[in-house]
Order: C-alpha cells, then structure tokens, then sequence
C-alpha cells in the first residue's frame, strides 16, 4: 500500500537553518544538512530546503549544500529557492537534488513546468504555491487566490484552476502552501487541500499550519493530501517525527514506521 | 569493489553516495572496457529509448550480457531494472537486453480510480527469500515510476508490491541478476539494507 508521507521543511538563510530549533545542545544546530540527516534519522520521508534569501540575492540556491545533503540523506529531498530557469534545475538536480520546486518562477512563467518536465522529468518538478483566501469572484470562483513574494503580491490567478494548469503543464507534484494558516499552528486549511487533491492526478503536499500530529491526520484524510509537511512542529515544539509518525498510525494512517 | 555504470542516468551520484555510506569507494565507468571486475551496479531514471541507446553506445548491453553469463552480480535500479527485461512499452515500444524473460507495461489509473501516476512515494514490499533481500521485512521503499515490471516467469519475482489495482514485480532477478523498481539509494535504513546484502551477495 502506498503509504502517506510526512515532509519536514528546512527554511535556509544564507547556509543556515533560521527559525530556531530545538536541539540546542547540538553543535550543528544551524547547519541545515546535519539538521536534516537528523530528522531522516527520526523517520522524515522526505525533506525540503528553502533557500529563503537566494531569489532576492539573485542567486541560485546553494549548490555545495545541495551537494553535501546528497551525500548525507537516505531519504529523497526537494531543493527550492532562487530557481530562474532550466539551468538552474539542471544544476540542483546534478548536484544532487531529487526535486526542484517552482513557485513565483511558475506564476511568471509558466513554460518553466513544460521545459523542466521534458528536460528532467515530471517527478522531478515540483509546483510550489501560496494561496491566500479571498471572496468568491468570477476572476477567483474557489475563493483562494495564488499570491507570490511571501503572499505580498496577489498573481489574480484561481489556485484550484492554477494547480490543474500547472499539473497539465507538467507539475509532477503540488506543494500548496495556505498563507492564512500558515504559522498559526490551528492546522491546515482542509477546504482548499481537499479541492486541490481532487482536482489534479499528481500528489499533493499540504503546508501551512500544523501544531500537532492531529492536524497531519485531518489533511491526509479529510483533505486527501498524499503528503503533509511540517516545520515549526519539529523544529521548535517538541515533536520528533517518530512522534508524529506514530500517532498517525494510531489514528489508522499507513505511514512508515521504521526510519 | 563495486562498479556502477554511467550511462547520463539522473540517479547516478544518490547510488555513488549511498555506497560511500556503507564505507564503499564504488568505482564509476562511463564506457564497458573501463571496467576491471567485480559487481555491477546498473542505475537509472529516465526514459526507455533513450535509456536504451545510451546503454548500447557505451558497450554496456554486452558487459551485462557477459555478467550474466559468467555469474557476475549485477543490481539493476528503477530504469536500469526495466531494460534487463526483453521489452517495455513506453516510447511506443522499446526493446531491452532480455535477460529477464517478460515486459514492462504502464499502470493503467481506470484500474483503480483516484490511484496517481507516476506512483511516487514510499510503497512496501513483500520479499521473497532471496540473499540480497535478506532480513527484510514487509519494509517500505521509495518508488517513482509509471511502467512496471511484469516478468513472464514467476520464479522471477523476487518482491511484490501493490497499486492502481495491480500487484506488480518490484524485485525481479534470476541467476546473479538481481533488480528493484524503487530505489535503495533513496529508502533509508531498509535501502542501506540491501544495498549492504548486495555488496556481500557472491551472485548465487
């Protein structure tokens, strides 16, 4: 059986984990790739690094990391950030990445999907998006608008019509992020989860508001994510992802046990 | 000392790393004749014509003729699992290497409504008992791939895995061949597993 995924979150500022973690007594506290390997250790099935600071240094993401995370995860992981075009994807990916994850670069341009796609493989292109909750429009018959830049720059695209356009282009995977849940840690916004995952063929990855393992089991289910990610749950709160990994099981969610 | 064939396959450098884990130094051959013995390590993610082509331009499709032959053990991952087969469907028909006797067919998603392709994620598998699948239980492993194996022989089976309503080979072997459809170099502990079974499997 396929089993649901749990997808732990690295946001990356200059080579360095940002948010505050909680495993003070480690020396490699910041280093994103020990951090990593840690989760994997503790049953991560996968991991993202952002390189938050990469698209507005104009700078691809941090390929040495990319390099050294390869050489260090068991485990697939995606890398996202300052991507501009083909070739960066082709250098994430030959350093080592399994993923590269679009997001305002796809609003902008959306041939990168197709181009990224044929080039690489649609497993590969993953179709990262923010959505932020709007009254109903003609423009936006959902209610959830895709936003760029953090969620300052509303993109007038309808996030239910954008995920099936971008999983048509080539969109092998959706990671969709709720703005309005995100960081408040009162769970995902099932609604909109639940219409992406019933609107596209390719896996869907819920992000944005996870406080406790609870939550994950409402967007596996209810929301019919195939994938739920987390950040501040393992980084700050306490949670191991063994944690989590078992008290989804309890609630009858196949997941991997055994890291 | 383990070999693994370059042939432009995207897994190449996750399969080189997941050696170096286990405290191998594998060595990487972009062409037959660079090669100096010992086992090899077929990898691949990609299409299967063009797969294919790139396997032949190397020398690779008699280099892995000649390991079967001789007893050399040979692992092949995801796409390079598919070519030992005699044939797959995609890009509308590709011919393998035929060391395995059966084809590879795409999942068909109207069998089993709501199923995704490509299958990607963490899927487990039921093992036969074979050495490199040795202390293994029902583990999950990492898949990504639409066409899956389905061999004309039984016996040649080695694991099974179910989804979009089929239960398919997603380990195949015969003699000192041996092959996964997921990727051990991406499965955690249960991928280190086999992939150190393999590093001391003698191909029998």
């Amino acid at each position: 059986m396929l089993l649901k995924r749990l997808v732990v979150c690295l946001d990356v500022r200059n080579g360095r984990v940002t948010k505050g973690v909680r495993f003070e007594a480690n020396a490699d506290v910041g280093d994103p790739v020990a951090l990593a390997a840690r989760y994997c250790r503790e049953g991560a099935d996968e991991v993202v690094f952002y390189d938050i600071t990469a698209s507005a240094e104009g700078r691809p993401c941090d390929l040495e990391m990319v390099a050294r995370a390869a050489r260090e995860l068991s485990v697939p992981f995606t890398v996202g950030g300052g991507i501009r075009g083909p070739e960066d994807m082709r250098a994430a990916l030959l350093a080592g990445a399994d993923k590269v994850s679009l997001n305002s670069l796809a609003v902008a341009s959306p041939e990168i999907l197709e181009a990224g796609a044929r080039a690489f493989g649609r497993q590969c292109v993953v179709l990262g998006m923010d959505v932020k909750k709007v009254p109903p429009s003609a423009a936006i018959p959902s209610g959830y608008e895709v936003v760029t830049h953090g969620g300052r720059r509303p993109a007038g695209l309808d996030a239910v019509a954008w995920a099936r356009e971008a999983a048509r282009r080539g969109a092998g995977e959706i990671c969709l992020n709720a703005i309005d849940t995100d960081g408040v840690r009162e769970g995902y916004d099932l609604e909109i989860t639940r219409r992406v995952s019933e609107a596209v063929p390719v896996p869907v990855v819920a992000s944005g508001g996870a406080g406790e393992p609870r939550h994950l089991a409402e967007a596996l289910t209810l929301g019919r994510a195939d994938a739920a990610l987390v950040a501040s749950m393992v980084h700050t709160m306490g949670y191991s992802c063994q944690d989590i990994k078992r008290a989804l099981r309890e609630q009858g969610i196949p997941v991997r046990l055994s890291p | 000392m383990v070999t693994i064939l370059d042939y432009g396959a995207g897994n190449l450098t996750s399969v080189r790393h997941a050696f170096e884990r286990l405290g191998e130094r594998p060595e990487v051959i972009a062409s037959a004749a660079e090669w100096r013995g010992g086992p090899l390590v077929f990898p691949g993610v990609g299409s299967a014509a063009s797969g294919m082509a790139a396997v032949r331009a190397r020398g690779f499709d008699a280099l892995l003729r000649a390991a079967a032959a001789s007893g050399t053990p040979v692992l092949g991952i995801c796409l390079g699992m598919q070519l030992l087969l005699e044939r797959s469907e995609e890009d509308g028909g590709t011919a393998g290497l035929g060391l395995i006797k059966g084809a590879c067919v795409a999942f068909d998603p109207a069998k089993a409504p709501g199923a995704k392709v490509p299958h990607m994620g963490w899927n487990t598998v039921a093992p036969a008992a074979h050495p490199v699948l040795e202390g293994l239980g029902e583990e999950a492993f990492y898949f990504v791939h639409s066409y899956f194996a389905r061999p004309a022989e039984a016996r040649d089976a080695l694991g099974t895995t179910d989804y979009c309503g089929e239960r398919f080979a997603s380990v195949v072997g015969r003699g000192s061949l041996v092959a996964t459809q997921f990727h051990p170099e991406r499965s955690g502990a249960a991928g280190a597993r086999l992939l150190a079974n393999f590093l001391r499997w003698e191909g029998r």
